[in-house]
């Protein structure tokens, strides 16, 4: 027997819809680089621009009217929401068309959704930032996060990969970053004329990493999938659990509130459980082929 | 009489939940009449191309009056019965989802003025509608989609819009298709719960049961009269016929764990072998709930709507990211619609998503049985 344990909800009420956008307007495009920008969002409205808070690793839903609706994460400062810093990479229909708009032209903004990087994790312990590409931006809330608190944290160190030295994201910070505490290591898989950093996939970083206590070191990874399955398993190599290592997902959404079917894998509906897990929880589900 | 009539001697009468009265065949049409002057659309069960679908009604002759379905794997087919029943039949292609959960439905409005994009809610005011002919299925899977779609943390608005505005008339099934295991899923055939009003429809009228103030307002404005012992028996005796013409079995136990321990198991390739990802078991499933969204805009692009409407896990494109799928295989496709339905659900929502009413087995156009599934991978199992 299914009880009647909605009755109180088809009965309240009636609930707001959730499929009205904001009306945001680009204050500001930053190019990073090709085929990367950040856009500088702003809500028109008075009222949803007070009430807007988001925590680290949360996406919204950019909607191009006539275009379509996408999900991505803000990797802005929290506690600056007055400016919502969103770093997209062109990928195809909607992430194409944002390139033909310009600072003053407005958007629809539906957020923020989805869980959020566990920064109380983070407190008296190493914390180790391992992404690749466009995985970067996600992590950077947390990034302003732990820097502005860094008296709170152990050694906190961010590994770094790209493609090649041009497509590393958020250069223009690194100094920044590094003059408040946090390490940085770049690696990349093709090197050019003049890079004199590291070449090789990020786990190699990973694996030569000294200065960390692997029984008081949490990890959040942000990549394609198969990245964060070698980042984790040399992860282990190195002494963490599963239980140590955050890592975030995606697939395709429709509706980021679990209503659509489109993001599951297993029981997990990655747009309102997820996008963050804790590697435990999703590690088996990763592992099959086609979930 | 018989040996069955002896066993629902009064004493063993199961207690009937809610308060009964008898509505003679010809005060039936007054029903008709009640609902629609309580401001009431009335749909139910009327043929059409060949099946029983839920339609908009207007009277009595709209009903499938002296018909009955045929179902096996892969068929449904109509007879002429040799009586004159209302609800003679099971259940068909449609279910009540397409009207608390449209098919197709606008969710926003985007209009492009001077000063950029303004967006508002799709102006929506679904009518009134009366539910007629509902199965304990049914009943089931509505209130599988009430805890989908309004019993989490984020409530669909337009199908708590619709769900608010419904009356519904449950009916008990008298008796069950070749493809029916409601009992598996302790769902049916007796209607107990979730309707405002329940029928059980016997050779020369209704037992009529209120169990809501909306279905008793309906009831006291029709010609009723006391239930006699007799009626009492012969409703529960074709209640009774239903329950034991039920034959499709599926073991459910512990069958979370057992489909997702086995999601590499050799089934999943067999019956890929003769799947043909159509879609069609998706879109029969009266829970099924999976959509996506499209915009729609005018030749100058300032005014764009989107909506929402059904999709499949089935369909290639539903797991489309960064430049690929991700279950590009049928096998994948299959055993995502399957071990959701019938484990993930739980985890997501405390229920199976399935109320076991058949219409995937009797729709798939090659006959594919979700319990066969089931039980060649149980068989396997330790
Ligand atoms: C939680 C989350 C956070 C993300 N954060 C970022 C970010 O910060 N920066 C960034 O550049 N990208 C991010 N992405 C990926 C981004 O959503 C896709 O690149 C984008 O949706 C592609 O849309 P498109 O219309 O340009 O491409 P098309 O190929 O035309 O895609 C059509 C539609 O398919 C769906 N889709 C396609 N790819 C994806 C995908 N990878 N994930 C989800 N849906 C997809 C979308 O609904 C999209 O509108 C994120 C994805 C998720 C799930
Ligand atoms: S899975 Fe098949 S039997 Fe179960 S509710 Fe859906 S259509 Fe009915
Ligand atoms: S199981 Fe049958 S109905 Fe479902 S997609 Fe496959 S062929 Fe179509």
């Amino acid at each position: 027997m299914i009880s009647n344990a909605s009755k109180m909800a088809t009965d309240s009420p009636r609930s707001p819809s959730l499929w009205v956008p904001k009306t945001v307007v680009i204050r500001k495009i930053t190019p990073e680089v090709e085929n990367v920008a950040t856009y500088h969002l702003a809500f028109t409205d008075a009222d949803a621009a007070a009430s807007y808070r988001f925590k680290p690793g949360q996406f919204n839903m950019l909607y191009m009217p006539g275009v379509g609706e996408s999900a991505i994460s803000i990797s802005g400062d929290p506690e600056s929401p007055e400016l919502l810093d969103h770093t997209i990479r062109v990928a195809g229909n909607v992430t194409r068309g944002l390139t033909q708009l310009k600072p003053g032209d407005t958007l629809g903004l539906r957020g923020p959704f989805g869980s959020s990087w566990p920064m109380g994790q983070c407190v008296g312990r190493d914390v180790l930032l391992v992404t690749g590409g466009i995985g970067l931006p996600p992590l950077r809330p947390a990034i302003y996060q732990l820097l502005k608190r860094r008296q709170d944290f152990g050694n906190l160190h961010l590994l770094y990969g790209a493609r090649s030295p041009d497509v590393l994201l958020h250069q223009n910070e690194f100094d920044d970053w590094k003059r408040s505490g946090l390490t940085i290591q770049k690696t990349v898989d093709r090197s050019v004329f003049g890079w004199k950093g590291n070449v090789g996939v990020v786990t190699l970083l990973l694996e030569r990493l000294h200065s960390f206590d692997p029984s008081n070191t949490v990890l959040f990874c942000c990549g394609p999938e198969v990245m964060m399955r070698f980042v984790a398993r040399t992860a282990f190599d190195r002494g963490l659990t599963a239980e140590q290592i955050w890592v975030s997902t995606e697939r395709n959404m429709q509706c980021a509130v679990g209503l659509c079917g489109h993001c599951q894998l297993g029981p997990q509906f990655i747009c309102k459980d997820g996008p963050v897990f804790r590697y435990d929880q999703i590690a088996p589900l990763l592992t099959v082929e086609g979930l | 009489m018989t040996l069955k009539e002896e066993n629902h001697s009064e004493e063993n009468l199961p207690a009937t939940p809610h308060h009964e009265v008898f509505v003679a065949i010809d005060g039936f049409a007054l029903l008709f009449d009640v609902l629609k002057s309580s401001g009431f659309q009335i749909v139910g069960p009327t043929i059409d191309q060949d099946a029983i679908v839920y339609d908009q009604i207007d009277s009595v002759d709209d009903l499938p009056k002296g018909w009955t379905d045929v179902q096996k794997p892969g068929l449904y087919r109509l007879n002429q019965r040799n009586d004159d029943k209302l609800f003679g039949y099971n259940v068909g292609p449609h279910s009540w989802k397409k009207y608390l959960f449209p098919p197709n439905v606008a969710l926003s409005i985007g209009k492009k003025n001077e000063d950029g994009w303004e967006f508002q809610e799709a102006p929506d005011d679904p009518p009134k509608l009366a539910f007629l002919g509902v199965r304990a299925c049914e009943l089931a899977a509505i209130r599988i989609q009430d805890r989908v779609f309004v019993g989490g943390d984020y409530v669909d608005s337009t199908y708590q819009k619709r769900r608010q505005r419904i009356l519904i008339i449950a009916v008990n099934c008298t008796q069950a298709a070749e493809t029916c295991f409601c009992t598996s899923m302790d769902t049916g055939p007796r209607c107990t719960d979730g309707f405002d009003l329940a029928l059980t429809e016997l050779d020369d009228g209704f037992l009529v049961e209120a169990s809501t103030p909306e279905g008793k307002a309906i009831v006291d404005q029709l010609i009723t009269l006391e239930v006699t012992r007799k009626q009492q028996q012969s409703a529960e005796l074709a209640r009774q016929n239903a329950v034991d013409q039920i034959k499709k079995r599926m073991d459910t136990t512990e069958i979370r764990d057992l489909l997702m321990s086995n999601l590499e198991h050799a089934r999943w390739d067999e019956v890929a072998s003769r799947c043909l990802s159509c879609t069609n078991c998706t879109m029969v499933c009266p829970t099924c709930f999976c959509s996506s969204v499209e915009e729609v805009s005018d030749l100058a692009g300032e005014n764009v709507e989107r909506r929402r409407q059904w999709d499949s896990c089935f369909n290639l494109e539903f797991s489309y990211m960064n430049g690929g799928v991700v279950r590009d295989s049928t096998r994948s496709r299959y055993r995502q619609w399957m071990t959701h339905k019938l484990a993930t659900w739980i985890d997501q929502f405390g229920t199976s998503g399935c109320v076991g009413c058949g219409r995937c087995i009797s729709w798939c156009p090659v006959g594919i049985d979700l319990t066969e599934e089931v039980a060649a991978i149980r068989k396997d199992a330790p």
